[in-house]
């Protein structure tokens, strides 16, 4: 592929694709948001008008060519344009997770010595007012929502309609100075910072180029046939690659529409009403979709339920198949046909994904089961591998070829090579320019061929070119006994079970393993209603002796299973608990993006790890937690600890 | 007698204007039961003012006299200077006065946006015909006050239940949608009975920011029944004791708090 001018012509940034789209797409839509109980549209010109008006408004405020700006908010349409309005204006947007905490933001706005932040309401300001102190460099904030800030001191503070308005005003004068630092953006001037929610030490701001974004968008793109008239619901946070891959790159160079919901909790509904036509949703969010269908289908009536297990067992049997385009006969078909007319098609329309044409899953391993369900009701489901510093794309799985334990092909444009010890390293386009204000780990990542670590441990099949994934590289360790411990592994199977939310598992450099569960609280309450299991809280349910029970069957399914595979019999699970909170980000436990921080949670339950190893039946302790305010409290507990059967053969490695 | 029309600048920024409603000498009896014993106080414009008081001191009864539900047998009741006639609740309604009710009274068969509707009633002008027929005048009405009800839903971050019937609610929403009801009829003065009883720690937080913000944003005088101390101190301008039908204490929270009847009333002190 050529990476040089010529295939993307002039457009060398995101500002000139946007010119383009307005010149050529003018009257399709760009963006829509649910406001006031109704779909508002901005086309792709209106879009044009308003991040110019914005990009004036910052120009007149002082933003200088060069200069970091902080957006952070929830998704919505001012805020993407608030990005490309920094760019316009010759700076670099970096967005920031809406729900970071206070030193969180601190950090992130120190580091990268942002003088100006774009915020969505008042609890960003707040937020940001509260931490303001720690942040030198800190200048002017500008706010969305006006709500609850017309108190404020606005000395600092400007609202974003005010601020375009000023930017209009001041068109004449400020035109010139603004169309030159467009115009002097580049295939090598910086796109967007994006901090990575770092499983381990401190966020790293990964700087990627116009040419890492737009080459990546338009490979992806050109990859599965992304056309102008798309639809995308954009409800991931905006600080993560993904969704400004998704929802700016690829929107840009294919020129599809943004659909932002109108709250967090509306989601679902607005995703029946736009019916996107390409999907991404992390595994998390088809589990919980699917754990809601099995959920209602439990209390649908017995004719129901039968309809819907003979058509499920059909499309579980010759869904895939059909969907990649493979023989299947008359009879068969005739049968999928009538299913999807009482079924599927309901069920695909419920669920809002009736039109999907592409749908991704990433991040984490998704369960065989749960990629199937959806696959045999006939949604093109794919996975993909990625990371913040290739501009997501690594490898993808092309239309049939598509396989739950593999994560497909390197994207167009990607090479892949496997170290001795495992790792996967690759060499793209979309390969990070460098970490900011981080040489030493700019160094350590990527060499000077351009062959980046991906710091996961993973091997190429070699009858079918698919990579597969087994775990963090620095999480693959040996037991004491030198067999593998791939946690990761194990975790996963684990989490399968709807019941099942958080798993994580314990045994580098020991004997045996052990595991923390946490419970699904849907899943789990609804099954103890329906069993009147009667529970005042989250704690109690969590330790009730049926669910122990319940638990302990399912990890003992999982350590039949871990035994049949030769390589990792080792990591069955031995000893057992349930914890009595969930796990969560505020308390640190988990990144921003929901992954497991494995030294911190070692640090902070190290009393409960103990009684795991010294088969003490139950355990005391007290947790300290943290409310979404920000206060600090205490929750103590008593815990049971359970012993699992494992299957024989890690019994027979071990007496060897 | 006091300047009807002295306005003043709160630390938080608010203005506090003249007097929009007065309470003379009110006395309301039920039978031989005297609920109310020659109470006076008023309401002024922007603010926000609270009544307390031990169980059946008489707050609920307050509540309807200044809503026009209950006629004193004494005392009048002037509202913006002029005294006010013995009123209908809906020509309550009409002059711009609101309010949500103790035990919520909803209609539990209706969606949320229906109910809120319901509060846009009074602003409607169109006959049931045309309303029926969906034509002209009706349909630009409809219209319009759908859109100050969307803001309201809005404003009290109630999207995802919009559809939803309020009997599948629980018990903090239904008192959300029912000041939503209230809101959507723009009062000038907005009573709420009891707007916290039975919440959680976490809903008396998100309500007691719902009635600050709807002061603070369409600057609606409020006067609210609450038996939580500390949100009554914290929410209100001034505050009005009750017990026994008899008014102890008028000001201030601070000045309410030192109040050695006040003091005795809640602690307990023999009465003769």
């Amino acid at each position: 592929m050529d990476t040089s001018l010529g295939a993307a012509g002039e457009l060398t940034s995101i500002p000139a694709l946007l010119a383009r789209n307005a010149r050529e797409f003018g009257d399709s839509p760009a963006n829509r948001e649910k406001e006031f109980g109704i779909w508002q549209s901005w086309t792709w010109s209106q879009v044009a008008e308003e991040v110019e008006a914005l990009a004036l408004g910052l120009v007149a405020i002082g933003v200088g060519a060069g200069d970091h700006v902080a957006i952070i908010g929830r998704n919505r349409p001012y805020l993407y344009w608030a990005m490309v309005a920094v760019q316009r204006a010759g700076g670099v947007p970096v967005p920031l997770y809406q729900d970071a905490v206070g030193d969180e933001i601190s950090y992130v706005l120190e580091h990268c010595g942002a003088r100006f932040i774009i915020a969505g309401d008042q609890e960003q300001v707040d937020k940001i007012l509260e931490v303001e102190g720690q942040v030198a460099a800190l200048e002017h904030m500008v706010y969305l929502d006006p709500r609850g800030l017309r108190k404020y001191d606005h000395s600092r503070l400007t609202s974003y309609a005010a601020l375009q308005n000023r930017g209009r005003d001041m068109r004449e004068d400020l035109t010139g100075e603004l169309d030159r630092r467009t115009a002097a953006l580049n295939y090598d001037s910086t796109c967007v910072m994006l901090y990575t929610s770092g499983t381990t030490g401190r966020p790293k701001g990964v700087v990627l180029s116009n040419r890492n974004i737009i080459e990546t968008s338009k490979n992806s793109a050109e990859f599965d046939h992304l056309r102008v008239n798309d639809e995308v619901l954009a409800y991931l946070p905006m600080a993560w690659v993904g969704d400004f891959i998704f929802s700016i790159g690829q929107a840009y160079w294919s020129g599809f529409c943004v659909n932002c919901p109108e709250s967090a909790d509306t989601m679902m509904t607005d995703l029946r009403e736009i019916g996107p036509t390409y999907y991404f949703a992390p595994p998390r969010v088809f589990e919980t979709q699917l754990t809601n269908v099995m959920i209602r289908m439990e209390d649908a009536s017995r004719f129901k339920r039968w309809l819907f297990k003979v058509f499920m067992d059909h499309a579980n049997k010759v869904g895939p198949k059909i969907l990649d385009g493979e023989q299947v006969g008359f009879g068969d078909r005739v049968k999928y046909a009538l299913g999807n007319f009482f079924i599927y098609g309901p069920l695909k329309n419920t669920l809002g994904l009736s039109r999907v044409r592409v749908g991704y899953t990433a991040g984490e391993a998704i369960g065989p089961e749960l990629f199937d369900f959806y696959r045999a009701l006939g949604i093109n489901l794919k996975q993909l591998y990625g990371q913040t510093e290739a501009s997501v794309f690594i490898t993808q799985q092309k239309d049939n070829e598509v396989r739950a334990d593999t994560v497909g092909t390197p994207t167009p444009g990607v090479e892949l090579k496997i170290a001795e010890n495992g790792e996967v390293f690759y060499r793209s386009p979309g390969a990070f320019v460098e970490y900011f204000k981080n040489a030493e780990s700019t160094a350590d990542t990527k060499d000077a061929e351009g062959w980046v670590a991906t710091g996961d441990a993973g091997f190429i099949e070699a009858d079918t070119g698919h990579l597969r994934i087994i775990d963090r590289a620095k999480d693959v360790g040996k037991m004491a006994d030198g067999r593998l411990f791939a946690p990761k592994y194990v975790e996963n199977k684990l989490k399968f079970f709807p019941n099942i939310l958080e798993a994580v598992v314990f045994g580098n450099g020991r004997e045996k393993c052990t595991a923390f569960i946490n419970i699904d609280l849907t899943a789990v309450g609804n099954w103890a209603e329906r069993n009147n299991i009667a529970y005042a809280s989250y704690q109690e349910l969590a330790g009730h002796p049926r669910v122990l029970d319940m638990i302990q069957s399912h990890v003992e399914e999982v350590n039949a299973s871990v035994a049949a595979d030769e390589m990792l019999s080792g990591c069955q699970i031995h000893r057992f608990l349930v914890l009595h909170k969930e796990l969560d980000a505020d308390d640190g436990e988990l990144t921003r993006t929901r992954k497991v921080r494995r030294r911190i949670i070692e640090e902070k339950f190290a009393d409960l790890i103990t009684a795991l190893y010294d088969s003490s039946p139950t355990v005391s302790t007290v947790t300290e937690v943290t409310y979404e305010d920000g206060r600090k409290g205490s929750i103590s507990a008593t815990l049971s600890i359970r012993d699992a059967a494992v299957s024989g053969g890690s019994e027979r490695i071990a007496a060897e | 007698m006091k300047d009807t029309n002295e306005s003043r600048v709160t630390e938080d920024g608010r203005t506090i204007g003249g007097i929009l409603m007065e309470m003379r000498n009110i006395t309301l009896r039920f039978g031989g039961v005297v609920a109310i014993k020659d109470i006076s106080f008023d309401i002024r414009e922007g603010e926000i003012r609270a009544i307390i008081g031990p169980n059946g001191a008489g707050k609920s009864s307050m509540l309807n006299v200044i809503s026009g539900f209950y006629h004193p047998q004494e005392g009048d009741v002037f509202f913006r200077g002029e005294k006010r006639p013995a009123m209908k609740p809906y020509q309550v309604a009409n002059m711009g006065i609101a309010r949500t009710f103790q035990n919520i009274a909803l209609f539990e068969g209706m969606s949320v946006l229906d109910n809120i509707m319901t509060g846009r009633l009074t602003h409607m002008k169109s006959g049931m015909l045309a309303q029926a027929i969906w034509w002209g005048k009706a349909e630009r009405e409809e219209i319009e006050n759908r859109e100050l009800v969307e803001r309201v839903i809005d404003f009290l971050e109630i999207q995802a239940i919009r559809k939803t019937p309020v009997g599948r609610l629980p018990y903090g929403l239904k008192k959300r949608v029912e000041l939503g009801r209230a809101l959507a009829s723009e009062p000038k003065l907005l009573l709420l009975d009891e707007p916290m009883a039975g919440m959680n720690v976490e809903e008396k937080e998100d309500m007691s920011r719902f009635i600050l913000d709807v002061n603070d944003e369409f600057g609606t005088t409020i006067a609210l029944i609450e038996h939580d101390m500390g949100v009554v101190m914290d929410l209100s301008d001034r505050v009005v004791v009750m017990d026994y039908g008899k008014k102890i204490g008028d000001g201030t929270p601070e000045e309410v708090r030192n109040n050695q009847d006040v003091i005795d009333a809640y602690l307990g002190v023999a009465h003769d």
